[in-house]
């Protein structure tokens, strides 16, 4: 008999717990007035079990509210001191003085895009951006007083300073996350010149500049940038020969209409046409962090959730943003090792070492984490999956970046496959097939469109909701349904159990001591709807799981509902049925030993029992429980007198004749106290004397007083922190030493100090690592 | 994030909608301590004080119940006499099932009780069977609640095979119960004067009124090749059977007393009871023993020390577990809530509390 029941009530519950997300009031995104959303229903608990929650950055951690800040033009800096580009007294002179590198390089801004201006009555002009990085740069363009006016067809119109240009567009270059870079060819229509103009990530542009030019100010400018967290972009352009486009267009119009490899023969045909460019400069748009993001980490953190970034951006942006969100430690608590390399025994070589660290450092109660580039992720996922499996389990943090999205799939699979439950989380059309593929998926309904929040589990507006999504719904979810499920177990194994023993002083014939009537209302109405109630059970109080995180590892570690607390609750059945059958076998014995009569003893016996044992197991009683515990013993009574009333049934007058016998009072109080005292007895010495950390947190906050104090403790979750790990040395087979084996970065400040050495280093190794990158994906196409 | 939208939505949060952002609030969910999560809840915790009272009271009230109970139990007079092995003629002592088997022999027997105590009246009767599955899967099925109850279902007799039908018709009542229909009779005298015995009201009365029908006569009874037990007279109709009746409320246990009659006289202490038993009812080829019991009655039903002694034992050991605690928490005192036993640090694996 494995109850039915069970099923019914979890399936009711779920759907409850879901509502309860739906319709959490803190988890609403006032910014857009959009709530939370739990689309499946169906792993509310499993919330709260995640070890594991990969996160997507752009838009996820950050809002994707992009903002121009700074740019860096033929080598001047704009908006260092202040912040802000464009409040920037140079620039705005520059600009009033038209200098002719920075209208250029305003002219790229506001009209090498995809954008649709649209100008509504009164003469405003707004825009219609797919990207936000390209409505950020418009904008900033046009307050630069270069406004991209009207686009008519083809003919662009761009007012500058009162004078009104016309570009006539004659190709887009559309962006492909593999070119990392978009173009646009315009012809002048005033001088007739025909000019390619590109925006594109710096290893996308700076590469192909034409020899001669000095890009060094350029590399400086994106390094420093992304120290600062801040997205760059490199603008560039080059002037086209009448016949040199003539010749490539025709080229370009075959690979577009070519059916066969299409992606791979444009993107050839761009690269014909995208090199020499001359550099314009580098513009720096700011991606805020979201509200609470770096508390939410924390806490998240805390509870012993391990977290990993999978960006398609940067490795120093994803860095700084790291440290920005309390992602990674700083330098003396955390570490961070680099595997990189572009073949595979460089890669073998960079990922053993960091392995070995690992596993040194694994005793030590230190922050590593690792960082690993897309590039090199594929190699190690395709000959070293092995080793980096075991990585992907010593490590706690991880940020991979220029990931593309099957790479992000892949890597939850890696997690999954190793027995984790994982989360992952993410806004964007790219983050689909991690949501996809990961336990539970979680979108953010944010500004990259629904698409992610289509396709996830649950939906979210922020990500700091991730907090309360987790700790408070999937916690509570976990250990209500960890109770209900085990006490639907044993309500239904106590019944079973009374039978067997029924069954041995039968004759072993198998007569049911229950009539069909009960044992049918005994699942439906008589124990469900105490055991339902229990979804508004809460062991502890939002607040006290906010500041003790760290209780969420009896959900992860399955340590209230696993096989010896169900062990437990079989005990306690059994218990409660040999209580129950000997009290009313010896109750009711020799002349009163009438089937119909002990039936209904017995079956009260049960009935009595599991109001106690629910409001034995109950921690928060509202009024709702104690309508539902004591509610359901009145209506246990009623319907059976009820039952008692019909003639035709087999239990006629049954009900009224007990209720009158004060025998049967007495076996009932004796059946409660005999059943519920030892319980009582040994819950309670656990909770005094063995007390689980709920327990203590439990009585900490019931009792008042050191709830507070509590709070003083509680925050050195690891106290050998304070000690002093001496730094790791890494040896790095290359001469060229290290810049990256430990990351002092205190401050962006500081890691920019760190990197500055390096960053030529790093330039030339992502230059020739991108071109064979390069290569591969279009040979991958 | 502006201020402004935190600020509404925050009214909103307090259950009021404001009308100027009525798009926002469409899709908000409304709000009330429900939904929320919020209802007022008192959280109980166990308190050495809660619990130690809890025990101390539960053995404070038990162990007096327990008293009252036992003392009413006592106050029982209960006279049980097994008859089945001595009513047997010695010559038949290694072949009983011969004996009662055989029609033709005189199956009377004659059983002297002293009566300890005074026995107030009214006196029950009950015999005894031990040993007698009543409550077996076939033989609690083997009966027809609808025929018992009117002449018109006399035929619904399904569940009563093997003893549903004869060549004459369906029986009335069918089934293995009825057929078993216990048949030894007790006449009582005392210094040979007879004692009457009440045979009337000993069935349940809604089995009077509801269960057997007024106008349901045995029909076909007992007319088998096998006869199972007593014959019922088919002029008189089921609802006044009270023999049937009783015997019908199959018993749940293996061991069971069955009401035969009362006896509406006081019975004096040492009093010596004739009882002429015609010892009909085969037990001997299931070796299951019959015995004859008088007993009078007390508010908590017939002489059962069980529910006495099991509230002292109750009571006792509640007593005890609250002087344990007591005890505990005296020697051992453990403050709740202490944040020491928060200890994060340790590794979690290590501490599986």
């Amino acid at each position: 008999m494995i109850p039915i029941s069970i099923k019914v009530s979890l399936d009711l519950v779920k759907s409850l717990y879901a509502k309860f997300i739906d319709w959490d009031a803190e988890m609403i995104d006032y910014e857009t007035g959009i709530p939370s959303h739990a689309t499946n229903t169906a792993i509310s608990e499993d919330l709260g079990q995640v070890e594991y929650i990969m996160t997507d950055k752009t838009g996820t951690l950050t809002e994707n509210r992009m903002i121009f800040r700074r740019c860096c033009i033929s080598g001047v800096f704009y908006g260092n001191e202040s912040g802000d580009a464009l409040k920037d007294m140079k620039l705005l002179n520059a600009v009033a003085g038209g200098s002719p590198d920075v209208v250029q390089f305003l002219t790229v801004m506001a009209i090498c895009n995809t954008v649709v201006p649209i100008k509504s009555k009164t003469g405003a002009i707004s825009y219609k951006a797919q990207s936000q990085d390209e409505d950020a740069l418009v904008n900033a363009a046009a307050q630069l007083h270069m406004v991209y006016a009207n686009k008519n067809a083809n003919i662009l119109e761009i007012r500058f300073n009162g004078s009104v240009i016309k570009y006539e567009v004659l190709e887009i270059l559309e962006f492909t996350s593999d070119r990392k870079r978009m173009s646009v060819v315009v012809k002048d229509c005033q001088t007739g010149k025909i000019v390619l103009l590109s925006k594109g990530a710096d290893e996308a542009i700076l590469p192909y500049a034409f020899v001669g030019q000095q890009t060094r100010t350029f590399i400086e400018a994106v390094e420093q940038y992304a120290q600062l967290g801040l997205r760059t972009l490199c603008l560039a352009c080059r002037e086209l020969r009448e016949d040199e486009y003539q010749e490539w267009s025709l080229m370009f119009k075959e690979a577009s209409s070519t059916l066969v490899d299409r992606e791979w023969r444009i993107a050839e045909a761009c690269q014909r046409l995208e090199h020499d460019f001359e550099v314009l400069g580098v513009t720096a748009i700011e991606d805020r962090l979201q509200d609470g993001v770096p508390e939410t980490i924390e806490t998240l953190r805390k509870a012993g959730i391990n977290f990993w970034m999978l960006t398609g951006d940067k490795q120093n942006t994803a860095i700084q943003i790291a440290l920005s969100c309390n992602f990674i430690s700083p330098e003396p608590k955390g570490q961070l090792l680099l595997i990189d390399g572009k073949t595979e025994d460089e890669v073998c070589r960079s990922l053993e070492r960091v392995l070995l660290t690992m596993r040194i450092t694994s005793s030590e109660p230190k922050d590593v984490a690792f960082v690993v580039d897309g590039w090199a992720l594929e190699i190690a996922l395709k000959h070293y999956r092995k080793a980096f499996t075991e990585l992907a389990i010593l490590s706690r943090t991880a940020i991979c970046c220029r990931v593309t999205p099957s790479q992000k799939a892949q890597l939850v699979e890696l997690l999954k496959s190793c027995d984790y439950r994982t989360l992952a989380i993410g806004d964007g059309g790219n983050d689909v097939r991690m949501i996809q593929q990961a336990d539970i998926g979680v979108g953010i309904s944010g500004r990259e469109g629904l698409q992610a929040a289509r396709a996830a589990d649950y939906s979210i507006g922020k990500f700091r909701f991730l907090k309360r999504l987790i700790l408070v719904h999937g916690r509570y979810s976990y250990n209500r349904t960890a109770f209900l499920s085990q006490y639907s177990f044993y309500k239904s194994l106590v019944i079973c159990f009374i039978q067997i023993f029924f069954s041995f002083i039968s004759g072993v014939s198998g007569t049911s001591l229950f009539n069909s009537v009960s044992l049918m209302a005994y699942n439906v109405f008589y124990t469900s709807v105490p055991v339902l109630v229990s979804v508004l059970d809460k062991d502890l109080s939002e607040g006290t799981i906010m500041q003790h995180p760290q209780i969420l590892f009896y959900c992860q570690a399955g340590r209230l509902l696993n096989p010896s607390t169900f062990a437990g609750w079989f005990g306690r059945s059994l218990f409660h049925a040999i209580v129950v059958f000997v009290i009313s076998i010896h109750a009711y014995a020799y002349e009163k030993s009438e089937m119909e009569e002990l039936s209904m003893v017995a079956l009260s016996g049960c009935i009595w029992l599991q109001a106690f044992v629910v409001a034995l197991e109950t921690n928060s009683f509202t009024i709702l429980q104690h309508l539902a515990i004591w509610g359901n013993l009145v209506a246990f009574y009623v319907i059976n007198w009820i039952f008692s009333a019909i003639p035709a049934s087999g239990m006629y007058t049954i009900m009224f004749r007990l209720c009158r016998q004060p025998s049967y009072w007495i076996t009932m109080s004796l059946i409660v106290a005999a059943g519920m005292g030892p319980v009582l007895a040994l819950k309670y010495f656990r909770y005094t004397y063995r007390p689980s950390k709920i327990n203590t947190l439990q009585q900490a906050e019931r009792m008042g007083g050191p709830i507070l104090t509590l709070g003083n403790i509680e925050p050195h979750p690891r106290p050998m922190e304070k000690e002093v790990v001496s730094p790791l040395q890494i040896s790095q087979p290359k001469n060229r030493n290290p810049v990256y084996e430990p990351l002092l970065s205190d401050s962006p400040n500081s890691s920019r100090r760190s990197l500055g050495s390096g960053a030529p280093f790093d330039f030339f190794q992502s230059q020739s690592r991108l071109s064979s990158s390069y290569s591969r994906n279009c040979k991958d196409n | 994030m502006d201020t402004n939208g935190a600020t509404t939505s925050s009214a909103a949060g307090g259950g009021s909608t404001s009308k100027s952002s009525s798009k926002k609030h469409s899709r908000k969910p409304v709000y009330s301590r429900f939904t929320q999560q919020e209802l007022p809840a008192c959280k109980p915790i166990l308190t050495p004080g809660l619990v130690i009272a809890t025990f101390t009271i539960i053995g404070i009230i038990f162990i007096p119940l327990g008293l009252v109970s036992l003392s009413a139990s006592e106050k029982v007079v209960e006279i049980v006499d097994r008859y089945d092995e001595s009513c047997v003629p010695s010559d038949y002592s290694n072949d009983k099932l011969k004996f009662i088997q055989n029609p033709s022999i005189n199956k009377s027997c004659v059983r002297t009780l002293t009566v300890p105590k005074l026995m107030k009246s009214p006196v029950f009767i009950y015999y005894q069977l031990d040993n007698y599955y009543q409550n077996h899967r076939r033989y609690v099925k083997s009966r027809s609640d609808k025929q018992l109850r009117s002449v018109s279902d006399e035929k619904s007799t399904k569940d009563c095979s093997p003893e549903d039908k004869t060549v004459d018709g369906p029986i009335v009542p069918c089934g293995l119960v009825a057929w078993s229909l216990f048949n030894d009779t007790y006449g009582f005298s005392v210094n040979s004067k007879t004692i009457e015995v009440n045979k009337h009201d000993i069935a349940w009365k809604s089995d009077k009124e509801h269960k057997f029908g007024s106008n349901v006569y045995p029909k076909n009874f007992q007319s088998g090749g096998l006869i199972g037990g007593a014959k019922l007279n088919s002029s008189v109709p089921l609802s006044k059977q009270e023999d049937l009746m009783v015997w019908m409320r199959t018993a749940a246990l293996p061991t069971f007393r069955k009401l035969y009659g009362k006896i509406e006289q006081d019975l004096q202490a040492n009093e010596k009871i004739q009882v002429v038993i015609q010892n009909n009812y085969n037990t001997y080829s299931f070796s299951g023993k019959k015995k004859l019991v008088l007993s009078t009655t007390s508010w908590i039903g017939g002489k059962n020390d069980f529910l006495g002694i099991a509230y002292i034992i109750v009571g006792g050991l509640c007593l005890f577990l609250a002087v344990c605690f007591i005890l505990l928490y005296v020697i051992k005192p453990r403050p709740l809530g202490d944040p020491s036993y928060l200890s994060w640090n340790r590794s979690p694996a290590g501490h599986p509390n």
